[in-house]
């Protein structure tokens, strides 16, 4: 075969055979793009629904609005609890570049402490590269101003604003007002979470947890539409946050300064309440404290001091602390006696300074040592009898006598608006059974007589007491809270509160014990240095809690015992005496005797609510220069 | 000797060019332009340099369409001597770029051999195989194999797993065109298979690690989410929430939100399928296979074993780059980091190409065209 030949035969077989490997390519290239056109039908055709959500939910978010937590003013508007814009320095590491250059010129413009820097830290290694980390939380306006003018240096750093709770009046009125904080875990169990997505902060204690639900609001929504980095880009939708109810105060906070001022020093309590509607003008309980530092926690060091301190600010002495109520609880007792028919009210015990039940020598003694004498009624409140007290209680019996204190609300809830309150304790053949596993014996009826034993009563539940006693019957639960203002739609609601009558068999048993507690201060009673020279009549009664049990055939002498195991002061009163305007409960913590440390103080309370024009001139122009300051701060906020 | 370089136009005053692909890959770029205007988050400077070098890819398109392609032919094994030296530079004084070393830093210009080495190896697989009588016998086979990996393993110690694929595939396609029998294919790819299955255990010796998490990507991306499989997710999300119509021009979600990774690169096909719906896409598809069924008729109609099996293995190696960048951005195949051809943003991978398209134009064998 000659060569030529063969070559061009070679060449129609590698042409044939590079033909039909071209077309082969050509077939299986448009089989392999069809199957990415099938891919492609798969996804846009038969998923696309599927996908078309999954890119929605990548684009659009629902953030919640947080609402505007209602304020909280005082009865003649003084404000109480605010809201305040306070500024955090955030730093997405991102786009901050050198974390640890930035750090240094950042101290410059603002003091950044060993915490700031070793928290962001912290935060720096949890968080992810474009959240915002906070630097420095509570910046000041100088601080604001500062980092504002340089702001230009630094990318990725940036001042954010957040609301913040702010109490102006600092220490005054905490334990009434409470304070909000950081919501716990524990309390994200019981709360509504949606309605709380967007707050940073619930109420923790006083007004501010009882009327939780007021104060907060309601959240609003809004459907935004976010890049990758979350940033918002464009608002679709938006539901407004119901602003949270403002609420006014029965609480009088000149009141109350002006009595937290009386009680500097001492551990006490002061509960005033207005008995024609329940209004607590003044729920006192010192040592007290500054509840903006728990807002936004705390630090340990601060609430160590604060728990350990052993004076207890932190203890709401005025709701929750339970005291025996002593010889307070004697025209209680006194009408108890009436109701039950056991005393006339002009029936008479013969006092000899102590007292025996039949076949047993333990005696129970009366304060006073050589005894009153003939009592009726009227002088054993007036003097304080206790033998009076310890026959009549015996005559009545444990059950007669619970049952009957249990109506003035001894043992038992007051029902206040304000949380943590406690119950105190009324005891009973039931009770010991119960809880102490013991019989009752019969001495401990004659004690429970006078207050002592087992009795436990807040300083609320003896003024709210009081103000039933005053009202000859007329029971108004307690009330911090006036009224609720809604401010969008601009309505003010009246808070409702619990009306019930305490009668008795004859109306003038009332007078019976009302005169006694009159005598106490008006008719040489054991407070009757209080009552001289006053401008208006009132009626009141001491009482001394012993903190310790004295031992039989043993004094009691103040210099021997420690201050801690002195006796509490205390003394209930209300004035004026025919139209009483106002109940009153003092009680100091090892202040000694009622009459001398608490009567006077109750007197000065009455004195400055009853006779305005006679506040003593520098302690009113005080209270009014706290109130302008404060009244000149709300009207740069309107304005 | 210049002039005798380039192809005598006496016939014609015209360019040597074919106006069918020229017009196809013009149609082509502009359609790129377009989704790249939205991509890259409506930056017109960015299309400015993307026009720019668009420009530049069909000027040298342009030149290299009016060779005689026959007097390029012995300038090969040149070509590709040179290409290898010049990634074993790389290899040692690279500039380092996104975690690999591609770049050679000239100074007043930066090169990347590995791109040039797309077209200088099925060029060189070509050139051995020209003057040997076809099919290729094994020993042919086995020479040509060297040819081609010598420069795919230094493409691929980059490491640049992409482009190392499209050298290897262009050189094997030669090898394919030039009629390696079919039991040697199934032959390989069984074993190839065995071996890959083997290897598997292996495979973090010879792959790098994020080249090993892209493959285990492909298969699971939704394990994980935020990291490796995210490409992928967010790519499917915008293709499948395109449907038929698509979004819109300027109203895609996922890119305009930024929600697309690299949707101004490798992934801007994500972008068109989510802005124009799967009706943009088969436009693009059309344009595409109009391309590569007018390249297959080129090659159909070459002269010369030289220039047929090179016109062939360029239009396979176009359709590669189509197959993957498209197949990785569905989820049918790994993210291995091939830009779409003429629509991706990006020089160096639009003037190879552009290039290749040159080099086809000048393989056409003209004056029968125009003598029709």
């Amino acid at each position: 075969m000659p060569s030529s030949l063969r070559f061009a035969l070679e060449t129609v077989h590698e042409n044939k055979l590079f033909n039909s490997r071209l077309v082969i390519a050509w077939v299986l290239m448009m089989i392999a793009l069809i199957t990415v056109l099938v891919r492609l039908m798969f996804l846009q055709v038969v998923n696309h629904e599927n996908y078309t959500t999954l890119s929605e939910n990548n684009r659009l978010k629902i953030m919640p609005l947080p609402p505007t937590r209602g304020l909280i003013y005082d009865r003649n508007g003084i404000l109480l609890a605010d809201n305040r814009i306070s500024y955090s320095l955030d730093v997405v590491p991102e786009q901050a570049g050198d974390i640890d250059l930035l750090l240094k010129e950042l101290t410059a413009i603002i003091a950044l402490n060993d915490t700031d820097i070793a928290n962001f830290k912290k935060q720096l290694r949890q968080k992810r590269g474009f959240d915002a980390i906070p630097l420095r939380l509570r910046l000041s306006e100088e601080d604001v101003a500062r980092f504002s003018v340089q702001s230009y240096r630094f990318s990725g750093v940036e001042i954010t604003s957040n609301w913040s709770r702010f109490y102006p009046l600092g220490v005054r009125g905490t334990h009434a007002i409470g304070y909000v904080g950081r919501i716990s875990e524990h309390e994200l169990d019981a709360i509504d979470k949606s309605n709380y997505s967007g707050s940073n902060y619930i109420g923790k204690t006083g007004v501010e947890k009882f009327y939780e639900s007021e104060l907060h609001g309601k959240v609003g929504f809004q459907h935004v539409e976010t890049n990758v980095q979350e940033r918002v880009l464009r608002v679709l939708e938006r539901t407004p946050p119901i602003s949270g109810k403002n609420l006014y105060l029965n609480l009088d906070i000149s009141l109350q300064i002006f009595i937290e001022d009386l009680l500097q020093g001492e551990r006490a309590s002061i509960v005033v309440i207005e008995p024609d509607t329940g209004g607590v003008n003044a729920l006192v309980s010192v040592p007290t404290y500054d509840p903006n530092l728990f807002v936004n926690g705390i630090d340990a060091k601060t609430y160590r001091v604060l728990r350990d301190s052993p004076d207890r600010p932190l203890f709401n002495r005025a709701i929750r602390g339970q005291y025996p109520p002593g010889s307070t609880v004697k025209p209680f007792v006194s009408l108890a006696g009436l109701e039950y028919g056991v005393r006339t009210p002009h029936s008479r015990t013969w006092c000899r300074g102590w007292y025996s039940l039949k076949g047993e020598k333990h005696r129970y003694r009366d304060w006073k040592k050589s005894g009153h004498g003939s009592v009726d009624l009227n002088r054993a409140i007036a003097q304080s009898c206790d033998v009076y007290f310890y026959s009549l209680a015996n005559d009545l019996g444990i059950d007669r006598l619970s049952a009957f204190m249990n109506r003035f609300s001894f043992g038992k809830k007051t029902g206040i608006d304000v949380s943590g309150e406690s119950a105190g304790l009324m005891p009973s053949k039931e009770w010991k059974e119960q809880f102490r596993r013991k019989p009752w014996y019969a001495g401990e009826t004659l004690i429970t007589g006078i207050g002592q034993g087992y009795s436990l009563a807040t300083p609320l539940q003896l003024t709210v007491a009081t103000a039933t006693l005053s009202k000859r019957g007329q029971f108004r639960q307690p009330r911090v809270v006036f009224a609720a203002e809604d401010t969008s739609i601009n309505q003010m609601t009246i808070m409702p509160t619990l009306h019930t009558n305490v009668t008795l068999k004859e109306e003038r048993f009332w007078d019976f014990a009302i005169h006694g507690m009159e005598s106490v201060v008006h008719g040489g009673g054991t407070a009757y240095k209080v009552g001289l020279r006053s401008p208006y009549r009132f009626a009141g009664k001491t009482g001394t809690a012993q903190v310790v049990g004295i031992k039989q055939g043993e004094r009691y002498n103040a210099k021997r015992l420690a201050k801690k195991f002195h006796d509490h002061a205390w003394f209930i009163a209300f004035a004026p005496l025919e139209t009483p305007r106002i109940a009153v409960t003092v009680i100091v913590e090892n202040g000694g005797g009622g009459s001398h440390i608490a009567a006077p103080i109750a007197k000065k309370v009455m004195d400055y609510f009853l006779l305005p024009e006679k506040r003593s001139p520098q302690k009113g122009q005080e209270a009014k220069k706290g109130v302008k300051k404060i009244k000149k701060k709300k009207k740069r906020r309107s304005g | 000797m210049l002039t005798d370089l380039f192809q005598r136009r006496s016939s014609r005053p015209f360019l040597h060019i074919d106006k069918p692909l020229f017009f196809a890959l013009l149609i082509l770029s502009i359609l790129g332009l377009i989704v790249l205007y939205s991509a890259g988050g409506e930056d017109i400077d960015l299309v400015g340099r993307q026009a720019l070098r668009i420009a530049m890819g069909f000027s040298i398109m342009i030149v290299l369409a009016q060779i005689r392609i026959q007097k390029i032919q012995p300038w090969v094994p040149w070509l590709y001597l040179s290409g290898v030296v010049l990634l074993i530079g790389v290899m040692v004084v690279g500039e380092i770029s996104k975690g690999s070393q591609r770049w050679l830093d000239f100074g007043l210009f930066r090169f990347q051999p590995s791109e040039m080495m797309k077209l200088v190896v099925p060029m060189m697989v070509c050139w051995y195989l020209a003057d040997r009588p076809l099919p290729p016998n094994n020993s042919h086979i086995l020479v040509a194999l060297v040819i081609t990996f010598i420069p795919v393993f230094l493409v691929a110690e980059q490491p640049d797993l992409g482009t190392a694929i499209l050298i290897a595939s262009s050189g094997i396609f030669v090898l394919w065109l030039a009629g390696m029998s079919w039991f040697f294919i199934l032959g390989a790819m069984a074993f190839g298979g065995i071996g890959l299955a083997i290897a598997w255990q292996y495979l973090k010796y010879i792959l790098h690690e994020y080249q090993i998490q892209r493959i285990k990507t492909l298969f699971y991306p939704e394990e994980n989410p935020l990291g490796a499989g995210y490409h992928i997710i967010q790519s499917k999300i915008a293709i499948g929430s395109g449907g038929v119509y698509g979004k819109g021009w300027l109203n895609g979600t996922q890119s305009h939100l930024e929600f697309l990774p690299e949707r101004s690169t490798d992934f801007i096909f994500a972008v068109l399928s989510e802005e124009f719906g799967l009706i943009g896409v088969l436009v693009l598809l059309s344009v595409y296979i109009f391309i590569l069924s007018r390249g297959t008729y080129i090659a159909a109609q070459a002269q010369g074993n030289f220039a047929r099996l090179l016109a062939g293995s360029l239009v396979l190696s176009f359709f590669v780059y189509i197959f993957i960048n498209m197949g990785m951005v569905t989820g049918l195949l790994p993210v291995v980091g091939v830009p779409l051809p003429l629509v991706s943003y990006g020089g160096t991978s639009m003037v190879t190409l552009l290039a290749g398209f040159g080099i086809l134009m000048a393989i056409y064998p003209h004056r029968r065209f125009w003598s029709h």
